[in-house]
């Protein structure tokens, strides 16, 4: 069994080493062009936020509608950072890490802060406070005109990462959550999406990993708002409304609750067909919505579902012709 | 003093708004359990609906509104049918991603036909002629806002109590399986909550359109978050509860812009939201539920 999860492992690593190479030389032949790697950059950014609320929302069950509100203090933080850093003359690699991590740290305090109140709630009355806090981190940013430059916006940020950056990041932060979930602290989460009070019963203290995977996924939204503010070199506070919360919550959902390569798959369809619907640029928003309820109503689970899609199982099933995945047939005996 | 009163009735005036917008939040909560993200969209939909007859027909204000309301009111019923009737045994939050789609879609249908540019509603809909009360000037469309606001809710008020499919909505709101085996046909009684909800969006709407003269297929997004926030406040599900919100929200609004800050309006208005719903979650008129295993 362990050489099994090992070979998995060396096989999922090769094929993103894989992939990174295609991606590279795509660019250097330039059939990739600008306008494409710019799509591909924020296909990453918008991974780093779905799998980050796949975490709160489809790992530990609670319904986030404020994760722009995390994105929006990570990318301020993040900026403003980078801003004062920028005559220290750091190599651009150094002073992003640098102003990522202040921006996980601020983004994941904020969670912990927002966390400790609003987990109190379930379900519907947690997925509104969390609006309420998304809205009021906006108005906050908006009006704290010196720091955040308020609704003018804050331009020159500097414009420090790279697709090599982002792509590594995006999975060395898809690689954390992987293993977080799949840890004793990730089985713990699980639980109390499937049951609280059981879980509660058999000793797993539920407000600590509550409170744990709000501030987890907040850090990370905040590493991606961080990203975001190093691709766009702008920043306005009504960009992280509402509308863009329900945009990374569609994106999970679509991908399948508790799947973190169905946020991914997801991530990339939700950000092509709307740039691939250009032509339609009317009519663009209309397909992408109506689609989206259509897919709601015919398969209410995801494309994934809670399942994983594994490159060495998919090749181990095509060389079995196996049909149904192993993991299925656990589910089916229990 | 004046001032201070004047801003009082301003307050009512936009209280009254949301708290007809809450209304139609809150019966839906309380008979499926659905945040319906798409009323807002509804609410947009009947000040374009008014408008459309205002100007092709030229009706007076009280035909145009009942139009408006009709057919505010088929628009509800279809989205429920079409949307959320095939999700009402999937997961909760599969039907609040519908909703939010539909909010998207009807958004954007409403850019498609009418185009981005607000369009403006004809002035002489509402003679706009002040009243003046010794040194107070009420304008008209303030007292028709809160006069037609209140004579929907006391109606509302009368069907719900008083008559046999208002008594059907209250018990398919306590206990579906029940309600089905005293041979309360759900389905139609689902559908009768919807219309009545979106055509109190419409009269919303179009109260709202005329506030502030104009229609454009964004203005449903924060007056509907707002009154929603109305809702949840008063105690989401509760009738009541809508009004009282509607009224508290509108009034802390005006208050706060018109004395404190118009920039943090919306922040004070959240930041109530979040204050009630740790304190008491179920709103103010909300009763607290023991938990049970």
């Amino acid at each position: 069994m362990k050489t099994n999860i090992k070979r998995s492992y060396a096989f999922n690593i090769i094929s993103i080493i894989l992939l990174f190479i295609v991606m590279k030389v795509l660019m250097s032949a330039n059939i990739l062009t600008r306008y494409y790697t710019g799509i591909v950059i924020f296909i990453c950014i918008n991974v780093v936020l779905a799998t980050s609320l796949n975490l709160a929302t489809g790992y530990l069950g609670q319904l986030a509608l404020g994760h722009a509100g995390f994105m929006a203090v990570g990318s301020y933080a993040s900026a403003i950072t980078a801003i004062a850093l920028k005559t220290a003359g750091l190599p651009d690699i150094v002073m992003l890490i640098i102003s990522l991590t202040v921006a996980g740290i601020v983004a994941g305090l904020v969670g912990i802060a927002i966390g400790i109140p609003a987990l109190r709630l379930r379900g519907d009355y947690l997925g509104i406070i969390t609006l309420g806090f998304g809205e009021v981190i906006r108005v906050v940013i908006n009006n704290m005109g010196g720091l955040t430059g308020g609704a003018q916006g804050l331009t020159g940020i500097p414009r420090i990462v790279s697709f090599d950056s982002v792509f590594w990041i995006t999975v060395l932060v898809v690689g954390i959550l992987y293993t977080l979930t799949h840890s004793r602290q990730g089985r713990a989460i699980i639980s109390i999406r499937e049951d609280e009070i059981a879980a509660e019963a058999v000793g797993i203290q539920t407000t600590r990993y509550k409170v744990m995977g709000f501030a987890i996924a907040a850090f990370f939204a905040g590493i991606g708002g961080g990203l975001y503010a190093h691709y766009i070199a702008f920043l306005d506070p009504n960009t992280f409304n509402f509308m863009r919360s329900v945009e990374i919550l569609v994106i999970v959902v679509l991908g399948g609750m508790g799947s973190l390569t169905g946020s991914i798959v997801a991530a990339i369809i939700l950000t092509i067909l709307p740039e691939a619907l250009r032509d339609f640029a009317e009519y663009r928003l209309l397909i992408y919505s109506g689609l989206l309820v259509v897919m709601m109503i015919f398969r209410p689970q995801g494309i994934f579902g809670t399942h994983e899609f594994s490159m060495s199982q998919f090749i181990h099933k095509l060389r079995h012709n196996q049909i149904i995945s192993p993991r299925k047939e656990v589910k089916e005996g229990e | 003093m004046i001032l201070f009163l004047q801003q009082l009735i301003n307050g009512l005036s936009v209280g009254s708004i949301y708290a007809v917008i809450a209304l139609g939040y809150t019966m839906v909560y309380g008979i499926i359990k659905l945040i319906n993200f798409a009323h807002g969209e509804v609410m947009m939909m009947g000040a374009y609906f008014a408008f459309i007859t205002v100007i092709a027909t030229g009706m007076p204000f009280m035909a145009v509104l009942v139009v408006s309301m009709v057919l505010a009111a088929l628009l509800g019923v279809t989205i429920e049918t079409l949307a959320y009737k095939p999700l009402r045994k999937a997961p909760r939050i599969s039907a609040l991603i519908t909703a939010i789609g539909m909010s998207l879609f009807l958004q954007n249908l409403a850019l498609v036909i009418f185009k981005a540019d607000p369009k403006v509603m004809p002035p002489d809909v509402i003679v706009k002629k002040p009243i003046m009360i010794g040194e107070l000037q009420i304008g008209t469309v303030t007292i028709i806002t809160i006069a037609l606001s209140i004579f929907f809710m006391v109606l509302l008020d009368f069907f719900i109590k008083r008559t046999k499919p208002g008594k059907a909505m209250r018990a398919v709101a306590e206990d579906k399986e029940a309600s089905i085996l005293m041979g309360i046909n759900v389905n139609r009684t689902i559908s009768i909550t919807f219309a009545i909800g979106s055509a109190l969006g419409a009269l919303g709407g179009v109260l709202y359109a005329i506030a502030y003269t104009q229609v454009y297929p964004t203005m449903g997004v924060m007056p509907g978050l707002k009154a929603f926030v109305a809702a949840v406040l008063g105690g989401i599900g509760l009738i009541p509860g809508a009004m009282l919100g509607g009224f508290v929200i509108g009034m802390v609004e005006t208050i706060t812009k018109a004395y404190i800050s118009s920039q943090w309006s919306d922040a004070i208005v959240f930041g109530i939201l979040i204050v009630v719903l740790i304190f008491k979650p179920t709103g103010i008129l909300g009763k607290n539920e023991r938990e049970k295993v």
